[in-house]
């Protein structure tokens, strides 16, 4: 007995350190494949650049790639292709594979939390042109937070290398370009999306507390940020929260700064910024706001009438992606959400189709591009179906005067007057390289001082810390 | 003269044996350990497309780690949780590894309890922090429960009070780890020669007697390296905390551990500062385990 469970104690502790040298040495080792793959970075942006140049000159899809690599951070950009690409297949074996013709399609989805999607996309990119043909990425998608970085560097494609013309993408909204255009003004990426956003409120709530739900009124009660402090109050008495936390209204306040997050290497924190951090602490000391993070479970609560929040602030995709419309009992499913334009107008997301450089497959790439963003037929179907914001002026301007077209989560509601007034509106001089880290570890550090576990300069003082190990290369005073 | 050639021959066969540990060993720990050092005296880091360095700064590194605070911070959190853990847990190991070895006890069922209490580390500690963190959120079932028998009023947020994170961390360590403690202790409690304990009883010692003046002062060896392998295992305290906490380590970072700074710094790529890091650990636990060996050392001159 003593023997065998000594055997056991040994077997274990043996098994456990065989287990914790893989551990640590997967660690260590990718840190030397990254380092010599770093080394050899400038070499590959030339070849690269070359590659570019001749992939230009193809023009039939003959010789091209076999395979279509696409590097994306979520589900929706797929289903979009899934459901509105002519031609494109699913594979009933593996959701993240598909064709088109004989070429197959290979989706890769790294989640973006915590910079992890751009973490990845800096590791492929630059050597793409040197992968082997069926690794190369062809498209990757961004986001507004970040897109400058791989928009002002050679890694991503002109959109005019691949044959697209500036009449092609006539009717596209100009923040949507200009977010996309590099220091020499090139176009380097499209989107078929205007992320212009409102706030989207509970009708139920509204009918309880402001005694109608209809968005003009509604409006008045929310159209600044007093009115909608006093309007917090009215509904905490009826025990409703103004929205499910505080940072609900971030996105709101951080749209409306008067100069981008880093400036000349350094961080700085906008007014606009700091009267969200004051308006917060306000709400949530008075119990009117909660703390939670965005897309927790309990910051979900609220898309049901038993979570008592009165709004939630967000753009078209939020209202049809987000708020679980197809489960029974949520307050999308019953068309109970109404939509207006809140205190300040603001943007939230969006996503831009960009070619990689060094891709194999530029015929197909441009002509997905072309189709998902520009082709009227395939925008319209994206309306009717999944009631996204598209980018297209004259396409909104008919929905907008199109009594006939109503959207069932809002209650018959038609959206996109408001949608494409603000789209016309947003005004993206102020994003930088280094937005999704500097929002995502401000609102963190925050959340500390909402809670009462820190003073506001202890929050900042964390914030920094956090940066700095973000961002190695920026200070902070 | 024929029965040493035979031995040799034996020998041949115990080095061929060893060279998969020796392969394993130098590929997987060895190189990485002496690229590890060589990394931390360079500043080498990626800033989005761009990778700066590496260049040579010597001990700037370690520099910038010691004197910015925020080591001896991280360690006195990781030290804390880990005390949390490990006070419970030696307490009840000992409890009941003397039950289980007790033979006067002649406990029922021993092989199923024993299984059930070592059940808890066959768990992964993501998925059990993951556990953890959706029944005690905010709304979770926890506080509903608290708040239907009429405890609480309005739910408590664990995840907001340092004291109620820092505990639940420590409470998991405990649940993961007191089994395998006690079936350490039990080996060595089984070690110890029944004739003393039969003597002891002849004498009329109660078993409260035994227990303080012959199981614990022999079971000291085996009581020195289970506190020295669980700080060593507390100081690479991980998962638990990074899962519960997504990685941030609130509130206001009273939750982070070394090992998670560590990983913040390896996150963006910045090779130089984790390096550094690495190191300052390898020291601390190439201490501990030095003391291992001293005990482990005493245990054989004693005998």
């Amino acid at each position: 007995m003593k023997k065998r469970l000594l055997s056991i104690v040994l077997g274990v502790a043996m098994t456990t350190t065989l287990l914790a040298g893989c551990g640590s040495s997967s660690t260590d080792s990718t840190a030397d494949s990254s380092a010599s793959a770093a080394a050899s970075t400038a070499e590959t942006t030339s070849t690269a650049e070359a590659a570019a140049g001749s992939t230009a000159a193809v023009d039939t899809g003959a010789d091209e790639g076999k395979v279509l690599n696409i590097q994306c951070w979520n589900e929706e950009f797929k289903s979009r292709v899934e459901d509105h690409y002519p031609g494109y297949e699913k594979d009933s074996s593996d959701p993240n594979k598909g064709k088109i013709g004989d070429v197959t399609v290979q989706w890769t989805i790294t989640p973006s939390d915590d910079n992890a999607y751009q973490n990845n996309l800096d590791n492929i990119l630059p050597e793409n042109a040197d992968a082997s043909a069926d690794d190369k990425v062809d498209i990757f998608l961004m986001e507004a937070d970040y897109a400058k970085k791989y928009v002002n560097s050679d890694v991503t494609m002109n959109v005019k290398d691949l044959g697209i013309t500036d009449d092609d993408i006539s009717q596209m909204y100009d923040y949507t370009k200009d977010i996309v255009k590099d220091s020499d003004g090139n176009l380097k990426g499209l989107s078929w999306q205007a992320c212009s956003a409102g706030l989207i409120y509970n009708r139920a709530a509204a009918k309880d507390v402001l005694g109608t739900d209809d968005p003009e009124q509604v409006q008045e009660a929310v159209k600044d940020w007093d009115t909608f402090n006093e309007t917090a109050a009215k509904l905490k008495e009826k025990g409703y929260t103004v929205t499910s936390s505080a940072n609900d209204t971030y996105r709101v306040y951080s749209n409306n700064v008067s100069g981008p997050w880093v400036q000349d290497g350094k961080v700085v924190v906008d007014d606009n910024i700091k009267k969200w951090v004051d308006d917060s602490k306000k709400l949530v000391d008075a119990g009117e706001t909660g703390t939670y993070d965005l897309w927790s479970d309990d910051w979900n609560k609220g898309f049901f009438p038993d979570g008592k929040v009165f709004c939630y602030f967000g753009p078209a995709w939020l209202i049809n992606f987000c708020m679980q419309a197809d489960q029974d009992g949520s307050i999308a499913n019953q068309g109970g959400w109404g939509f207006v334009e809140g205190p300040q107008s603001f943007y939230w997301g969006g996503t831009w189709i960009a070619a990689a450089t060094g891709t194999d497959n530029p015929t197909l790439v441009k002509d997905i591009m072309l189709t998902m963003t520009t082709d009227e037929t395939v925008l319209k179907d994206i309306v009717v179906k999944d009631s996204d914001c598209v980018n297209n002026k004259a396409l909104l301007e008919e929905l907008a005067n199109d009594d006939s077209f109503q959207s069932p989560i809002l209650g018959g509601q038609n959206p996109y007057k408001m949608l494409a007034a603000g789209a016309e509106k947003v005004d993206m001089s102020n994003i930088s390289d280094y937005d999704q880290g500097c929002n995502e570890e401000f609102q963190k550090a925050m959340k500390n001082y909402f809670e009462g576990n820190t003073d506001y300069d202890g929050a900042l003082a964390q914030f920094k810390t956090a940066i700095t190990e973000k961002y190695p290369d920026i200070t902070m005073d | 003269m024929k029965k040493k050639s035979k031995v040799v021959s034996y020998n041949k066969w115990g080095y061929i044996f060893l060279i998969p540990f020796f392969v394993v060993f130098t590929v997987f720990q060895l190189i990485p350990l002496i690229t590890t050092i060589y990394n931390s005296f360079f500043e080498n880091y990626r800033s989005g497309l761009k990778q700066i360095g590496p260049n040579f700064v010597g001990l700037a590194n370690y520099g910038k780690i010691l004197t910015s605070g925020e080591l001896w911070k991280y360690a006195g959190n990781t030290l804390i949780v880990w005390l949390i853990g490990f006070i419970p847990q030696i307490f009840f190991s000992l409890l009941l590894a003397a039950w289980f070895t007790d033979p006067s006890l002649r406990l029922r069922g021993q092989r199923f309890f024993k299984t059930v209490i070592y059940l808890p580390n066959l768990i992964m500690a993501s998925a059990f922090a993951m556990l953890f963190f959706t029944l005690f959120s905010e709304q979770g079932p926890i506080n509903s429960i608290l708040i239907n028998m009429g405890i609480l009023s309005k739910p408590f947020k664990f995840f907001s009070s340092i004291g109620a994170t820092r505990s639940l961390i420590g409470f998991m360590n405990f649940i993961m780890w007191f089994g395998n403690t006690t079936i350490l202790l039990m080996a060595g409690m089984m070690g110890i020669d029944t004739t003393l304990f039969e003597a002891a009883e002849v004498d009329g010692a109660t078993s409260t007697q035994i227990f303080f003046k012959i199981t614990l002062p022999l079971l000291r060896p085996i009581l020195v390296y289970v506190l020295i392998t669980s700080l060593i295992g507390g100081i690479q305290m991980f998962d638990v905390p990074q899962i519960l906490t997504n990685g941030s380590g609130d509130p206001v970072r009273s939750t982070m551990t070394m090992i998670m700074w560590l990983n913040k710094h390896l996150y963006s790529k910045n090779y130089g500062m984790g390096g550094a890091l690495s190191v300052l650990l390898f020291i601390i636990t190439g201490a501990l385990s030095f003391a291992v060996f001293k005990a482990t050392d005493t245990r054989e001159s004693t005998y």
